[in-house]
């Protein structure tokens, strides 16, 4: 590790730490954290809001039943699903469409509408040669707002679910408006100042078609038959600064933030990975002031930045130690002032393997799926690591809501083992956890590894889904694309063919049951809890802000999903690893 | 030497205490024999095999997994019998029969916990032959009837040598009864019409005298035959935690299910298919077989150590609830206290030796039979020396509600007193005594601490009354309560002291105790607001009863143990029934509870702790041929693939036959906080976990490698 590294790591540590306890207060403020109900901002916004409110004919002072929070927010994202799939289908005739880009294929607009709703962002297509403006503006950058929004809700939803006691209507507040100030009063404003200072930096923004310009080595105009060449370009910082804000991912190029009109440079690449974490570490704050025990969310965010630190260490490792078979033919590999070392097949020369491999712990930590190289080219243990941290469900800190939503049940477990071993009735946050709640949490650490395994299974006996590289690297391709789709990352082992009808549908379902799958029973669990009186706290209690229990939640996260993914790992990254 | 002096003396009748309390005599026989008793085992061996039926099998979705794969894996054995090699033989018949043998050891477990209610169960029903019942009809004539056709209502007469033919309350009479059958007490007790204790349960037998009873329940659903059937487990629901626990072992089975199914496909990939019968072999280990297969008996032995304290739980829920139990209310009389008033110290007045007053409260007493002067003479006699001489000719003045006084006239004309302070000093003054000025704050003073003055008075031939000074009267609290109160308070229990005494005695009681809250005054509807209130703090309440004013806030309260001396509406009310009256069992009943959800956590920690090391011995043995660059992860350094596989399998079942002391015993209890004990757990059986099956594994690996398996 060069002090470049070390220095750009400081930045973003110290980025981080100064701007995510002000930003948790903002959320936590926006969600009703203040006595007098009241938020900053509501002189701007309150209009916007009641005006949004009167247009939808939503009376935003009408709480919801569990329930029918989740069929809102189900209806909501059936109907962006459906309007998405629409534009897709229908953008060769639609307008603002100055690159004049041809409609999607049935099965491949459903996989992108999913992708999009679902904040997966799992993009089987390049961005710039295949996507018309308006469905950038109107389709993509909209869903990268909302679904994020949705993000923000389901957080909040859960924050009633354990604040309310007694509450036989078990109401987890009005969707509309958790969604709607979301998006309008953290979402949009931020991604408005981000995306002023990324086109600072040189990021394009523009509604034009592509620019044509000469070749710059005539010389090779020989070679390609032409002397001019079109450079794509388009509303791309606008649609960067939600991708990175939003746990997102979608790039609008397909080399994502490797591409120079994405992540220009130094400061942009480390602004990008400081946007890809401040959202959910400042969720986490957010929700410790929300249930009034500061206590709690720090040690939830502690477990999650030390997984993320290990997750990051290991891939930065695996990453720098290159590739010892080239090693062995006195290959330098060594980080240095004059060249980036380790492992540099598939990395960004401008960033390398450092800002690479923490980029990739970031981004897979989060389910953001953003990238700035490739992480198929990544050695088998360091592409092992943004795998496994997919595995573990994307809870450090994770995406928008969901991150803190997968921790959340993740405690519950650990909660529900350490109660019996203290003899007492298992209890998290005051609430007692029975076999309601059980019955969801097992829904809930079931459905990922379903959908992971099972499609990732029926692709390695199909011949028409042998898209992937021969040995146990074509499995781990497989793998990460599933792990990637069943938690709704978006980043991919890329070698792999992925536009073909039965990976564009099948990664299509695998997403929506990563999503909505975890979603439903996490908002009914949420319901379950409101419902409860609250069990006072005594010595007898199990105390949730101790080390120990940090400690407890991170091995119930990590032998769950050890013990589930082992064998499958066995066969793919660490026999891969093996046999270098 | 001061605490020898207050021994307890067994309390009258007449007092508020309970009252028979003989030394512990266990005259059962099943609950002496040690928790392998031959008979029991003989007997759940069988039984091991009977619950091999699947549909008994059915309410545990694990070991049914693990039945499957066992008949799998022997039709597989014998349908390859004649096209394997004999090392292939060996290992798939030694991978079926111990699969079988999983099975059979969680049957066993669940049939060794069943067995000792089961021998119970048996005892109590040679006590419940059917009896003849001498039914009184309305004109007062004796009808004899069978005890089977009674019915709620009828009046029985029972006399000395007779089974009382049924559950009633005594209405007319009074007699001694042996409930040794049910309490395993062999001293007798008496029931008496009214009051307190006036329940009588069928099938105990009338030793002296002749009562009426009253039939209160009808025959099949006595107090007996509820028993019977809780003992025996015939009906055991699963507990609340059990179901949740259940719920995520079959969500973790499901899990590798999954994780089992889909490695055939990646394995046929990397050219490395798997014979199913590996295949159901990682399946059987890494799902939670070690929970699964105990997870019953644990429950069943749960309510057994509750029987083996003479606790009858009427439901698993109660022994659960007592595990959360954040609130205790303990009755002070009986409970905390001795119940009965003990002389504590003499205070004289000026001018009077302490020597005098005990000399003065002495005399008074000769005769004083009541608990508090038999006290009296035994604080004079043992800390102050006197000679409790021969006052023959003495004349005893009883103690009258008038005069509220008692004493002795002494045949040499000299007389003495001793009474309560107000009704003394009017006497005095009546008398034309005279009353001295420091008498007022020094009975102040006594009354303060919580204890009751005496005042004692002296009267010579010829002379006035004199006021000699005070007895102090305490109740006395058990030794030991303070602590035990400390550790409830360690492990986040709240012990409120419910009592009839003023606030001013109370609270200086409770101090003395060291409970937490104290009720002074309490009448049943405080009692029942108490309740009500700390339930609606979110606090779960034990409590004790035995008086039918105590019904409904037995019933209201999470965790109501009713005495078995107490009236039959008492047991009724209550969740569960303590056969030996004590209510400072309450404690034991709450560690009970604990203990059992604590060897559940513990158990579930250790089983799937225990995965970690099978990946590690099963995982590279199946891949060994095709892929033998895996074999960098046999960390174990197993003999072969198949000593292997074969290793793991055979730690799984035995696991389960080594933890059956465990499970059945309950693991080890201690009064700490809550994070000392998640840590001892945790290490012992989260790191445990992980750690002994690794060192299981290799040693079963170089025993069956050594026998030729290979």
């Amino acid at each position: 590790m060069s002090w470049r590294d070390l220095l750009e790591i400081a930045a973003l540590v110290v980025l981080l730490a100064v701007t995510v306890p002000p930003l948790g207060r903002y959320i936590a403020a926006v969600y009703g954290s203040r006595a007098d109900g009241t938020a900053p901002g509501d002189r701007v916004f309150l209009p916007v809001e009641r005006a949004l409110y009167r247009a939808m004919r939503i009376d935003h002072r009408r709480e919801q039943r569990w329930n029918a929070y989740a069929m809102s927010l189900l209806a909501f994202s059936l109907v962006s699903l459906l309007g998405l799939y629409a534009l897709l289908r229908l953008q060769g005739a639609l307008p603002f469409n100055p690159t004049d880009r041809e409609s999607v294929s049935p099965t491949g607009a459903f996989n992108i509408a999913v992708s999009f709703v679902t904040n997966t962002n799992w993009q089987w297509y390049s961005g710039e040669v295949a996507m018309s403006h308006l469905t950038q503006m109107f389709g993509l950058a909209v869903q990268n707002f909302v679904s994020a929004g949705v993000g923000f809700a389901v957080v909040i939803a859960i924050v009633r679910g354990i604040t309310r006691t007694h509450d036989r209507s078990r109401s987890l507040g009005n969707f509309w408006v958790d969604l709607t100030r979301g998006t309008l009063r953290i979402l949009l404003p931020m991604s408005f100042l981000f995306a002023l200072v990324l086109v600072s930096q040189g990021v394009v923004q523009n509604l034009g078609g592509g620019t044509s310009v000469d070749l710059v080595d005539p010389a090779a105009a020989e070679v390609v038959g032409t002397d001019t060449q079109t450079i794509p370009g388009g509303p791309v910082a606008s649609q960067i600064a939600i991708k990175d804000l939003g746990t997102n991912g979608g790039g609008f190029y397909n080399a994502n933030s490797a591409h120079p009109f994405e992540n220009p440079n130094g400061l942009t690449n480390l602004l990008a990975m400081w946007s890809l974490l401040a959202l959910p570490f400042a969720l986490v704050v957010a929700f410790g002031i929300l249930i009034g025990d500061r206590r709690q969310a720090r040690l939830l965010g502690s477990v999650m930045v030390g997984m993320l630190v290990v997750m990051s260490a290991w891939t930065v490792m695996a990453e720098t130690n290159g590739n010892p078979r080239l090693t062995e033919l006195g290959v330098d590999q060594s980080v240095s002032s004059l060249q980036g070392g380790g492992n540099m097949e598939g990395k960004e020369v401008r960033f390398g393997t450092t800002s690479c491999a923490v980029y990739a712990a970031a981004t897979t930590g989060t389910s953001n799926g953003s990238v700035n190289c490739m992480h198929d080219s990544f050695t088998p243990l360091g592409g092992m690591a943004p795998m496994l941290s997919m595995m573990f469900g994307e809870v450090s800190p994770g995406g928008i809501g969901v991150g803190l939503m997968g921790l959340l049940v993740n405690a519950l477990l650990a909660v529900f083992i350490a109660g019996l071993m203290i003899g007492r009735t298992p209890e998290y946050l005051g609430k007692k956890i029975q076999a309601a709640e059980m019955k969801l949490v097992t829904l809930y650490i079931l459905a990922m590894p379903a959908a992971l395994l099972g499609f990732a299974a029926v692709s390695m006996t199909l011949d028409s889904a042998n898209t992937f590289q021969p040995g146990p690297h074509g499995l781990s391709e497989v793998l990460y694309n599933y792990a990637s789709a069943a938690n709704n990352n978006g980043s991919a082992f890329a070698y792999q063919g992925t536009g073909t009808d039965w990976y564009t549908v099948t990664q299509g379902i695998a997403m929506l049951i990563g999503r909505f799958g975890l979603i439903i029973p996490a908002l009914a669990i949420a319901g379950s809890l409101a419902g409860k009186p609250v069990v006072p706290t005594t010595s007898g209690t199990l105390p949730t802000h101790t080390p120990l229990f940090g400690a407890l939640i991170a091995g119930v996260v990590v032998v769950a999903s050890g013990l589930t993914f082992f064998p499958a790992l066995a066969l793919g990254p660490v026999l891969e690893h093996l046999s270098i | 030497m001061s605490t020898a002096v207050l021994e307890p003396e067994p309390p009258t009748p007449a007092s508020d205490a309970p009252t028979e309390r003989p030394p512990k005599v266990r005259t059962k026989p099943s609950a002496s024999g040690s928790l392998f008793d031959r008979t029991i085992v003989r007997a759940a061996i069988g039984q091991s095999f009977r619950k091999l039926d699947p549909r008994v099998l059915a309410r545990n979705p694990v070991m049914l997994i693990v039945e499957v794969g066992a008949l799998l894996t022997t039709v597989l054995f014998v349908r390859d019998l004649g096209s394997s090699t004999a090392q292939e033989n060996v290992f798939a018949g030694l991978v079926a029969a111990f699969l079988w043998f999983t099975v059979l050891f969680a049957n066993l477990a669940e049939a060794m916990a069943e067995g000792r209610g089961k021998a119970q169960a048996a005892t109590l029903r040679a006590t419940r032959a059917d009896t003849t019942a001498n039914v009184l009809q309305p004109d007062g004539s004796v009808v004899a009837r069978s005890s089977a056709e009674l019915d709620i209502g009828d009046r029985c007469v029972v006399t000395a040598g007779e089974v009382i033919p049924g559950d009633g309350d005594v209405i007319e009479g009074i007699a001694t009864v042996d409930e040794s059958a049910i309490t395993g007490e062999s001293a007798p007790v008496i029931r008496e019409s009214g009051g307190d204790r006036s329940a009588v349960t069928g099938g105990t037998r009338v030793l002296s005298d002749r009562i009426v009873v009253q039939i209160s329940a009808r025959p099949g659903e006595t107090f007996l035959d509820r028993m019977i059937s809780l003992v025996e487990g015939a009906d055991r629901q699963k507990t609340p935690n059990e179901i949740a626990l259940s719920i995520l072992l079959s969500g973790l089975t499901i899990i590798f299910l999954l994780a089992v199914v889909t490695l055939q496909p990646f394995a046929i990939y990397s050219g490395a298919e798997q014979p199913v019968i590996v295949l159901v072999a990682l399946l059987v280990c890494l799902i939670p077989t070690t929970i699964g297969g105990l997870l019953s008996a644990i429950g069943i032995a749960g309510m057994d150590r509750l029987v083996q304290r003479n606790v009858l739980a009427m439901s698993g829920r109660a022994v659960e609830a007592a595990g959360d139990v954040t609130t205790l209310l303990l009755d002070k009389t009986g409970t905390i206290t001795f119940g009965s008033r003990q002389a504590a110290e003499f205070i004289p007045v000026h001018g009077v030796t302490e020597a005098t007053v005990a000399e003065g409260a002495l005399v008074s007493s000769l005769a004083d039979e009541t608990p508090e002067g038999r006290s009296i003479v035994e604080l004079a006699v043992g800390r102050y020396g006197q000679v409790a001489a021969d006052e023959p000719d003495a004349v005893l003045v009883p103690f009258t509600a008038q005069t509220r006084m008692s004493g002795m006239d002494l045949a040499s004309g000299r007389s003495v007193r001793k009474g309560a302070a107000d009704s003394v000093r009017r006497f005095v003054q009546e008398q034309g005594g005279e009353v001295p000025i420091e008498l007022l704050p020094i009975v102040e003073q006594v009354s303060n601490d919580g204890a009751t003055p005496l005042v004692v008075i002296d009267r010579r031939p010829g002379e006035a009354w004199q006021v000699l000074g005070v007895v102090r009267l305490k109740d006395t609290v058990k030794p030991g309560m303070r602590e035990r109160f400390d550790e409830l308070r360690s492990m986040g229990i709240r012990t409120v002291m419910i009592t009839g005494d003023n606030p001013l005695t109370a609270a200086a009681i409770a101090a003395e105790a060291g409970v937490d809250d104290f009720l002074a005054e309490a009448t049943p509807e405080d009692k029942m607001a108490l309740i009500k209130r700390e339930q609606a703090g979110g606090n779960l309440v034990a409590m004790t009863g035995d008086g039918t004013n105590d019904a409904p806030a037995l019933a209201q309260a999470d965790v109501g143990v009713a005495m078995n001396t107490g009236t039959q509406a008492a047991k009724e009310a209550g969740n569960m029934v303590d056969l030996d009256s004590n209510p400072t069992k309450l404690i034991e009943i709450v560690a009970v509870g604990k203990q059992l959800l604590m060897t559940r956590g513990s158990l579930t920690t250790f089983s799937i702790a225990n995965d970690v090391a099978k990946y590690f011995a099963i995982i590279p043995a199946m891949f060994a041929g095709a892929l033998p660059q895996l074999d960098r992860l046999n960390v174990m350094d197993l003999a072969s693939p198949r000593t292997a596989i074969l290793s793991a399998v055979v730690f799984n079942a035995l696991v389960i036959i080594g933890l059956v002391p465990l499970a059945l015993r309950g693991v080890r209890f201690r009064a700490e906080a809550a994070t000392a004990v998640l840590r001892r757990n945790l290490l012992v059986y989260g790191l445990g976990g992980v750690a002994v099956p690794f060192v299981g594994i290799k040693l079963i690996d170089l025993v069956i490698s050594t026998l030729g398996v290979q």
